[in-house]
């Protein structure tokens, strides 16, 4: 009695069978060993059915070995590291792994979902467009029953709690892929001293020698690899990264890398980040990325065991695993049998070699007869049979001139099909480079053509078969890469590969016939993933999508997450058929990026949450903190917004502080206003071409309030700039313009200006900022300076002194957004919280209270004074706010100047910034934003005047105001307006926009 | 044209669909038209539409250098809204989200559209004012918007990271209930079929190579097909309006830039509605088929090639697992760029030009796939007339030497 036939093989691959591994796919326990797949460590376990397709939930299995698997997708992790939609041919296994299957209900065995099968007749390509349009509007109800069989898998359902690094690198010379063309390249411009990146997406490097069993040099051709490999790593220069897919190739031979740092163990060790995302500009780049089997389309190809003829090999070679127990190669090509023979030889029962071909001829087919092997010539496979697991296949004559395979039937019984159509070389990063392709007819493939950027492509993704080739394209591409980086580079010396077998021309068949017509009985799959089959492809070319874009979007082919790496050509084959065309006259489709998919952590790297963007802070925060300051953001800052006292709500916190402004003191930080420092001898005439209004003769230590506009006329950003020198000026922009502000000045000076002698700093972050205002603002600064004479005459409203306060040298600007005697006194940063701290103390006799911006906004409201993006918005221009004296005509230049003498400027109904009152004893602030109609009945749609600005509750004047925009505003003064409301109509008076001491006295007091 | 419904794909399964029609004809160009509609996007499509429908004008011809549908109608993340801020604005995209309600039975091809809301969120407080400005304006202008509170905000969109500890937090939101998505190419093959039926003849693998000209007016184009006549041309061509415009000696306002978008893999549904911010520079939705939808700013470099930068698209997916946490461990799948037209106001130009007979609309950017059926319906009648409808009227060219200028930059960084 023989042993039972055990999957796993006894001996050979390149798995660590000391170190098994327990894992569990649907619930069940398995076991596999190190270096297995997931797809290795089930098929071992004789799991067959692994899947459920997108459309008709058919059962599917494995049907590849790397990265083109359409069928094998599972939900891999669980909780919060749950992923869906993963490949099982590229999860390491690890010890304890735990996968599922998804998209089924209730389970993978028996899926509900496969009733779509039933009525798939009324499901051909495109169904959705011609249907569920009836009754009009109904599509909502449609879609949500669609959405319910939508996704596969399901995405975690908490935070990924891994972390995700972002890398730049540079280097001479990348090479994608590091089987044996790349690691020749890689050799080759390695030893040349250039520096090198050689990525793969592997775990190990070797690619297609890791599973073929080639030789070199009569050694086992992994020796050579290891020995190439071991040189790599002692070159200084060179950078090998297995576990790296490089799966985007952007302009400027910049290309995007994943890094699978930790996915091969279940969570990454402390501080190790889960994947790193490179981003590599690389001088030359040598894409060695191989080729990828293409299958045949016969009926009913999908079924769990039907398989590609080389990913079998694989899968015995290097993990040692039988795929099946007997099994039936259908080719069209001679390269297919090498795999044959290869499970021949590990002890699969090979019950036939069913060749498309009438006469195969040559050195493997003579091998496969000599070992006894049946060769069945000029058959196809017509149909496939069993459900969870394919259990046989029926076999016809191929007849010229007939699309039907009836004759001589014969069914044979098996548990695997291998199939194989050829050879389709992964171009898809020579494409994305911009790169032209070019069809060969012989091998039915697309090829790298032309290339655009810096970039060689080497080995089978260059159309290169045998061993011999590859090595070579590949040396001599590291060689002439490394050279275009100047250095000297010659190709390796290479070792001998067997001598490729001569092989004979493949017949391209794309739809293998059946015995009924394509589409009437069963189902020829072309794209597996999303059950896509040569009748959809045919009738949208019937329908008229003739591009393959059409024919995509229509039958939805290779939009797939395999992005069609297995199916797109046959599609293309199939259009091209089916509209009289020649492949290359209907042209591929646009290999978009990713090459495979990549997790949008990898992505994202660190940029989220707190660092998401850099919150600043000003040198005061720490005391805001501890005072129990609410916070607003403001641009990148963050701002003490208010300040409540315990029991306190924003509004009579804000009372409080208003109170004090008013009438006592009031302490602001305004340090985050942006401060850019002018130097220069053209720094005047520089203010003068970019402010409305004239520079040259404001006196040393005078301040100006001032508007800088865009080239149309529209204000851009305000604020207080003051001399402090002849050549020096000091510009100050609003909070969240700084950054924009200095960038369009550096842009003026360094694209347009050139002439002038005029140089800028950012300086906000050098000063810290602290405003008094109030009465009482004098007497606390009284308290803390000697050497600065406060009186009105000998520092004026818009003048600056130097000198120290509490000690710390010190510029005192007095100047005033509150309409009250203001200082801001501007010290090294370092000094910001001293300064406060002392500013609390010596005024806490005259009650000095912190405001916040919520406060500054009420106050500067209350004066009228407008704030850059709320009562502007970028189509407001300084006459609309009534600050038409802020623009200086009579220079020769600014800039919007010409913008602003356009008609549409000039008209007198602008919207034009106004005050309104409510009416007497109303208590409700207007809604911010609301609009103003003219007609207090109006209906929808209603003319309007304009909205609302700024609104609030004002302590001073114990009633609402509102500073709006409306049409000719300047002349409605006194007329009523009304804001409709959801809830009512408000009505309010046209007044001027200023409520608070409208002569001034105060701030110059 | 032969109706589509479920009893026609009854019918045909009899036959094993081997028997439906052409959707739309691949005729030869005719030496003269009437009228030369330039670009076969969803706007041309759509104009050429509405000239044979509408105004009765069908000896038409839509000249597509590529495949019809294959520019930024092919590549937009398709979101429909109306909420415009600016009443000009306003009224045409509601004319156009108005069109789309009925277009699915009006075309007789289902465009797939969801009016699943689109959902505005705010991160501060000048955000919430913005927002409450435009939902006032909308709703005096008649169109549906809405306030949505936190709590509103947090219920509507469970996966939504709503904590206050977020860098920016989400503090409220606005929804206009009636916007949404629909299926881009649905719309260009719905219009490509339903022009094709009364008449139009659609011509890809056509490229305009010259406009035509005689003194100051326009009598036709020179194309990759040869010369063909018609003593009016209307150019819909997107990102290649200012080279269309400069073959006629015409200088347009406009910049051309790759804007990029990408799905992720197919998850079940998680992501009811359509979800935008600007403050955090990200927009997403989720397609039926449980892609999610995502899409990026601009490149801010020129081009008119259809590629962006990994760094672009980087950015966009920081910001979309900043809001939804859950998505770091989904997988983007597909990511590509269209190049869009974008004038300085960020609206478009629907617009006769100093050439007689020559007419543009482009202009329309990142945002104008929610225009497509609007912009065909106003554009027509434009050719037609030969003068602007009213809701077109204030989008004419002579608002850059006016300065009436329709600015929706300020009114969202980020206008999809
Ligand atoms: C990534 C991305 C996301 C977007 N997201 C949205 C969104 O969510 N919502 C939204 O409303 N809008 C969105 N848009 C914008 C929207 O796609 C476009 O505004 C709209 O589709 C433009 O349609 P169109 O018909 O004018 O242009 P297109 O569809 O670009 O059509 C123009 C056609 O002109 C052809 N053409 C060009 N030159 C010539 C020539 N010389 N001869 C002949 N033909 C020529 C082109 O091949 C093209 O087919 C997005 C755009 C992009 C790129």
């Amino acid at each position: 009695m023989t042993a039972p036939f055990d999957l796993r093989r006894p001996e050979g691959g390149r798995i660590d069978r000391a170190r098994a591994m327990r894992f569990v796919f649907d619930g069940a326990g398995y076991s596999g060993y190190a270096g297995d797949t997931l797809a290795s460590a089930l098929l071992a376990n004789g799991v067959r059915l692994v899947a459920r397709s997108f459309k008709y939930h058919r059962p599917r299995g494995i049907a590849t070995a790397g990265a083109e698997e359409p069928n094998a997708l599972v939900q891999l992790r669980g909780n919060a590291r749950s992923e869906p939609n993963i490949r099982a041919t590229q999860v390491e296994l690890y010890d304890g792994l735990v996968a599922a299957s998804q998209n089924r209900w209730p389970s993978l065995e028996l899926d509900l979902g496969a009733l779509n099968s039933v009525f798939a007749k009324l499901l051909p390509a495109g169904f959705y467009y011609k249907t569920f349009m009836w009754p009009p509007g109904f599509w909502h109800f449609y879609e949500r029953l669609v959405r319910r069989m939508a996704g596969m898998g399901r995405a975690a359902d908490a935070s990924d709690p891994d972390r995700y690094d972002h890398r730049w690198a540079h280097c001479d010379v990348l090479v994608v892929g590091a089987g044996p063309s790349g690691l020749a390249a890689a050799l080759a411009a390695g030893r040349a001293g250039a520096r090198v990146i050689l990525c793969d997406e592997q775990a190990e490097p070797g690619g297609s020698l890791l599973g073929s069993g080639a030789t070199l040099d009569g050694a086992p051709a992994m020796q050579w690899a290891g020995a190439v490999l071991a040189e790599l790593g002692a070159l200084p220069d060179v950078t090998v990264l297995p576990r790296t897919t490089a799966f985007g190739y952007y302009d400027h031979n910049a290309l995007g890398l994943v890094e699978r740092v930790a996915d091969h163990a279940a969570e990454p060790l402390p501080g190790q980040p889960r994947q790193r995302l490179w981003l590599v500009r690389a001088r030359q780049v040598v894409l060695a990325t191989g080729a990828i089997e293409r299958p045949l389309v016969f009926r009913d190809n999908d079924r769990p065991g039907v398989m590609l003829a080389d990913a079998a090999r694989t899968y015995l070679g290097r993990y040692a695993v039988a795929c099946g127990r007997r099994a039936v190669l259908f080719t069209n090509n001679d390269h297919a049998y090498d795999a044959a023979l290869a499970l021949h030889a590990g002890g699969v029962d090979l019950a036939a070699i069913v060749d498309l071909r009438a006469e195969p001829g040559g050195l493997r087919v003579d091998a496969a007869r000599a070992r006894g092997l049946r060769v069945i010539a000029g058959r196809a496979v017509t149909a496939t049979h069993g459900r969870s697991s394919v259990t046989g296949v029926d076999i016809a004559r191929l007849q010229e001139g007939s699309d039907l395979a009836v004759l001589d039937r014969e069914s044979i019984a098996c548990d695997l099909v291998l199939n194989s159509g050829g050879w389709t070389p992964s171009v898809h990063l020579f494409s994305q480079s911009g790169g032209r392709l070019r069809y060969d007819e012989a091998t039915g493939a697309f090829l790298p053509g032309r290339a655009v950027q810096a970039v060689r492509a080497a080995g089978s993704c260059n159309g290169a078969v045998a061993l011999k080739d590859c090595l070579k394209q590949g040396a001599a591409a590291g060689a002439a890469a490394a050279g275009d980086c100047g250095f000297a580079a010659a190709p390796p010396a290479l070792p001998a590969a067997e001598p490729e077998p001569e092989s004979a021309p493949m017949r391209l068949l794309w739809v293998v016939p059946s015995d009924a017509p394509v589409g009437h009985k069963g189902k020829h799959f072309v794209d597996l993933q999303n059950d896509v089959t040569a009748a959809d492809l045919r009738l949208a070319a019937r329908e008229g999508y003739r591009s393959v874009e059409h024919l995509k979007r229509y039958t939805t082919t290779g939009m797939g997450t395999d992005q069609g790496k297995t199916s797109n050509l046959a599609a293309l084959a199939i259009l091209a058929e089916a509209t009289g065309r020649e492949i290359p006259a209907v042209g591929t489709t646009t290999f978009r990026p990713p090459y495979t998919p990549v997790a949008m952590g990898a992505l994202t790297g660190r940029t989220v949450g707190a660092l998401l963007d850099p919150a600043r802070w000003t040198p005061i925060h720490r005391w805001h903190v501890r005072a129990g300051a609410v916070f607003e953001n403001v641009g990148q800052w963050q701002r003490a917004r208010y300040y409540p006292q315990a029991g306190e709500d924003m509004h009579r916190a804000l009372a409080r502080e208003l109170h004090a402004a008013r009438n006592a003191v009031g302490i602001f930080d305004a340090s985050t206003l942006g401060k850019i420092d002018v130097k220069g001898p053209d720094a005047a005439r520089f203010l003068d071409l970019v402010y409305t209004n004239s520079w040259s003769k404001l006196g040393i230590g005078r301040c100006r309030y001032g508007f800088m506009l865009r080239e149309d006329g529209y204000v851009f950003d305000d604020g207080v700039t003051t001399r402090l020198a002849d050549d020096h000026f000091l510009v100050s922009t609003t909070t969240g313009n700084a950054a924009p502000v200095l960038s369009w000045l550096e842009d003026l000076l360094q694209m347009e200006w050139t002439e002038l002698k005029v140089r800028l700093t950012s300086v906000t972050e050098e000063y810290a900022v602290v405003t008094l205002s109030g009465p009482f603002a004098r007497r606390v600064l009284t308290e803390l300076t000697a050497d600065i004479d406060l009186e009105p005459k000998a520092f004026p409203f818009m003048s600056l002194s130097h000198g120290t306060v509490a000690g710390i040298a010190a510029r005192v600007f007095r100047v005033s957004f509150t309409g009250e005697l203001s200082y801001e006194v501007q010290v090294k940063a370092s000094y910001g919280l001293a300064l406060w701290n002392a500013c609390m103390e010596a005024g806490e006799k005259y009650g000095i209270t912190p405001y916040g911006t919520e406060a500054m906004h009420v106050l500067r409201a209350e004066k009228g004074y407008v704030i850059v993006g709320q009562e502007t918005d970028g189509t407001v221009t300084p006459y609309d706010l009534g600050m038409g004296w802020i623009v200086n005509d009579n220079k020769p230049d600014f800039i919007g100047k010409r913008g602003l003498r356009r008609a549409d400027l000039q008209r007198p109904d602008r919207k034009q910034l106004v005050g309104l009152r409510l009416e007497a004893g109303e208590r409700r602030k207007l809604p911010e934003g609301a609009h103003l109609v003219a007609d207090r009945d109006a209906v929808p749609p209603m003319p309007m005047l304009g909205h609302v600005t700024s609104s609030y509750w004002s302590v001073a004047l114990d009633a609402p105001i509102a500073l709006a925009m409306i049409k000719g505003g300047r002349a409605r003064m006194g007329e009523t307006v009304y804001a409709p409301l959801p809830d009512r109509v408000a009505a309010a008076t046209v007044v001027e926009p200023c409520f608070w001491d409208p002569e001034g006295k105060r701030l110059h007091g | 044209m032969k109706r589509y419904s479920i009893f026609s794909l009854a019918r045909n399964a009899l036959s094993h669909h081997e028997d439906w029609p052409q959707a739309w004809r691949s005729p030869e160009p005719k030496p003269a038209y009437d009228v030369i509609i330039v670009g076969g996007g969803g706007h041309g499509l759509a104009t050429a539409y509405y000239l044979a429908k509408e105004h009765g004008i069908s000896n038409v011809a839509v000249l597509e250098k590529g495949w019809l549908g294959g520019g930024n109608t092919g590549r937009n993340t398709t979101v429909i809204r109306s909420n415009y801020l600016w009443d000009e604005s306003a009224h045409l995209y509601e004319k156009s989200l108005q069109l789309y309600e009925g277009l699915s039975q009006d075309l007789n091809f289902n465009i797939m559209l969801s009016q699943r809301g689109v959902v505005n969120l705010a991160h501060s407080e000048h955000d919430l004012r913005e927002l409450s400005r435009r939902v006032h304006a909308l709703r005096l202008n008649g169109i549906d918007s809405e306030v949505l509170s936190l709590d509103e905000v947090r219920r509507l969109i469970p996966i939504l990271d709503c904590s206050p500890a977020a860098r920016y937090p989400v503090l409220g939101a606005s929804v206009q209930w009636r916007g949404g998505i629909a299926r881009h190419d649905a719309v260009a093959w719905g219009f490509a079929r339903a022009a094709d039926a009364r008449g139009v003849d659609i011509i890809q693998n056509c490229e305009v190579t010259g406009i035509l000209r005689d003194g100051g007016r326009v009598t036709g184009v020179e194309t990759t097909r040869g010369a063909i006549r018609a003593p009016k041309v209307g150019c819909v061509v997107a990102g290649h309006a200012s080279v269309l415009a400069a073959m006629a000696g015409l200088s347009l306002p406009i910049e051309s830039h790759p804007l990029q978008a990408l799905v992720s893999e197919p998850i079940k549904p998680v992501l009811h509605t359509v979800v935008m911010s600007s403050a955090v520079h990200a927009y997403i939705s989720q397609s039926d088929k449980g892609e999610l939808v995502m899409g990026a700013g601009i490149d801010t470099w020129n081009s008119y090639a259809q590629r962006g930068s990994l760094p672009v698209v980087a950015h966009t997916v920081g910001a979309v697992c900043e809001l939804f946490p859950i998505f770091g461990r989904v997988r983007m799948m597909r990511s590509w760029a269209g190049i869009v037209d974008i004038c300085p106001d960020a609206s478009p130009i629907i617009s006769r030009t100093p050439v007689e007979g020559l007419y543009f609309n482009c202009g329309w950017g990142t945002g104008g796939f929610k225009a497509t059926p609007g912009s065909g319906w106003v554009f027509a009648y434009t050719i037609a007339r030969d003068e602007p409808h009213p809701l077109n009227a204030p989008f004419a060219l002579e608002r850059f030497s006016t300065g009436a200028l329709i600015d929706e930059h300020g009114a969202a960084a980020v206008a999809h």
